[in-house]
């Protein structure tokens, strides 16, 4: 366990489990940054810089899994899906091939580069599409496992990683599966859900809300399609009240999957939503982003207070 | 592995009855493109029916076979007419194109759950790539498979296209094949006045292509240019000349035929002809 980003476990995992020949990797121009050169150095003959050409990366993703190889197209978050949205659905999810979708620099997280590089609809978009899973891992360890996960899955997945560093969350004791939220720190007040980056942020205002007597119970949701149903029942059950944390916009991602969750089960209790609330952020840097679009550790622990105070 | 090999009078033969069986399948359906299914044809002919194309229907899956990919999905009257004729599926399953409850899928447009089919098609450009991708892999696992892929004349004004073309040339990807089934016509408009892709040898050309050009229905000259040694590493372009409607002389050349089925005076006229 390590603090780092999710884009750094990533690439070194590739090019641990880079024995299997099964596993190509391929980039569109910005291997540096998501942390891919590393395993095209190891594996040149399967690693394929296509360029700054997404679309075309996408489709050749596609064609290479219909051979049996198991590809992870990488690129930042913005550009892997935002220019890809019919590639990625005829290509990959309707023709069910086996392709890795790895988007880094999710969220406001990414900070000075603007909107046009944060990337808040991913989740949205990609759980829309049926036969795609979505995950998104809270540190160093999750990802390392997700990234062996993925290869094990049969099927099309989005991989949902960050730019900066995040702080260890989970030690080598931890068991990601696909599909499965995990408890991260119980208490009794109400319920956090939270995903990648707001993970940590949960666990920073959680002190806090601890100095107040306030105890709550944290979960992280790494995988966001499909969604741990029964973890979120139990939990919400148990508590009564709670809250969702994501770097997404408001309007597709964690919250309203959680929510659907309890609208089907007819659970009606207070819930509050930390996430971007539907608007375009600006350049700053991803801490001051996140204070002042709504996302920081600050912002959870006035949700959790607000929430309680409807239970 | 099948390669079934006809001479060229048998592929000409061979060419008249899929023609005779697109057109028929996409009458009984009431919809489809009979245009660029008759402009495909004679190559679609040749491919699979001249001993070029290395495949079994018996096991479709064949990891060493070549592969063939319609990347302008809207011909698929000619595409499972030739997947019937060649043992991919019964030709009395063609019953079921473009209908509810089809037992092999028979979209308007392809699905990889039709045996015989590679990728999904429907939306124009995406082809060229995943031939790209499938050609690698084949490379990566050591065997010698061609990818053939025929793409629209229209659907080269999708840009993913020339990223596909940059990307081949880069990897000097020599086992890829495009045929461009250069008809003239697309939906709307014929291809020169919609957004003229003339020159379209030197474009090819300068994005690293052995550029070869044919009369798309002159099965002997198809022959012999799907016949040449592969390039040393560069991939290769097949410009076909062509006839949209080739075949039929009132829909021969007409934009009104790309995407609507003939009526029942015309599907019969248009069989006499085919004869």
């Amino acid at each position: 366990m390590k603090d780092a980003a999710t884009r750094d476990a990533y690439g070194q995992t590739l090019v641990d489990i880079g024995d299997n020949t099964d596993i190509v990797v391929l980039d569109s121009g910005v291997s540096d940054s998501t942390r891919t050169k590393k395993f095209g150095q190891a594996f040149p003959d399967r690693f394929f810089n296509m360029g700054i050409a997404e679309a075309d990366m996408v489709c050749t993703a596609a064609g290479l899994a219909t051979t049996g190889k198991i590809p992870f197209a990488t690129s930042f978050a913005c550009f892997l899906l935002g220019r890809t949205m019919d590639q990625v659905l005829v290509s990959v999810a309707y023709s069910n091939t086996n392709v890795k979708l790895v988007g880094t620099h999710c969220g406001l997280a990414v900070g000075e580069d603007g909107p046009s590089a944060q990337m808040i609809v991913d989740i949205a978009y990609t759980r829309a599409i049926p036969n795609m899973i979505v995950v998104q891992p809270a540190d160093w360890v999750e990802t390392v496992q997700a990234t062996k996960a993925l290869v094990a899955h049969e099927g099309p997945a989005y991989f949902r990683l960050g730019r900066p560093k995040v702080k260890a969350i989970f030690d080598e004791s931890y068991k990601f599966e696909i599909g499965k939220g995990r408890v991260v720190k119980e208490g009794s007040d109400l319920v956090i859900f939270a995903t990648g980056s707001m993970v940590q942020e949960s666990l920073v205002a959680m002190e806090n809300l601890a100095k107040e007597n306030i105890n709550v119970t944290l979960v992280n949701i790494s995988t966001l399609k499909p969604i741990d149903r029964d973890i979120i029942i139990e939990q919400v059950q148990k508590h009564g009240a709670l809250i969702t944390a994501e770097d997404h916009n408001i309007i597709g991602g964690l919250g309203d999957a959680v929510g659907e969750v309890l609208l089907e089960n007819q659970i009606a209790v207070p819930f509050g939503r930390v996430a971007v609330k539907d608007q375009f952020a600006e350049t700053g840097t991803g801490p001051q982003l996140y204070e002042k679009y709504g996302l920081s550790h600050n912002h959870i622990a006035q949700a959790v207070k607000d929430t309680l105070n409807k239970k | 592995m099948t390669n079934a090999s006809l001479d060229i009078a048998g592929l000409e033969k061979k060419a008249l009855e899929l023609r005779r069986l697109a057109l028929k399948i996409i009458f009984e359906a009431g919809s489809g493109h009979p245009g660029g299914s008759l402009s495909a044809t004679d190559l679609m002919t040749a491919l699979f029916f001249g001993g070029i194309l290395k495949y079994d229907p018996k096991n479709p899956k064949d990891p060493k076979r070549d592969r063939f990919l319609l990347s302008k999905g809207h011909a698929s009257g000619i595409h499972y007419s030739v997947l019937a004729q060649a043992g991919f599926i019964a030709e009395s399953d063609l019953a079921d194109y473009r209908k509810i409850n089809s037992k092999w899928f028979l979209s308007g447009h392809s699905t990889p759950k039709t045996p015989g089919v590679e990728i999904a098609s429907g939306s124009l450009g995406q082809g060229l790539s995943v031939a790209h991708g499938i050609a690698l892999g084949t490379r990566l696992q050591g065997f010698d498979s061609k990818v053939y892929v025929i793409l629209g004349d229209g659907e080269i004004q999708e840009g993913q296209i020339w990223e596909a073309a940059m990307s081949a040339a880069k990897f000097k990807t020599n086992n890829l094949y495009a045929i461009v089934d250069f008809n003239k016509v697309a939906q709307d408009n014929i291809t020169k006045d919609l957004k003229d892709i003339e020159p379209i040898e030197a474009k090819w050309e300068a994005f690293g292509w052995d550029v070869q050009r044919i009369d798309g229905h002159n099965m002997t000259e198809i022959m012999q240019v799907l016949e040449k040694p592969a390039h040393a590493e560069k991939p290769r372009v097949i410009i076909a000349d062509t006839i949209k409607g080739k075949g039929v002389s009132f829909m021969e050349g007409q934009t009104a035929w790309h995407g609507v089925a003939p009526s029942k005076e015309d599907y019969e006229k248009a069989l006499k002809e085919l004869e």
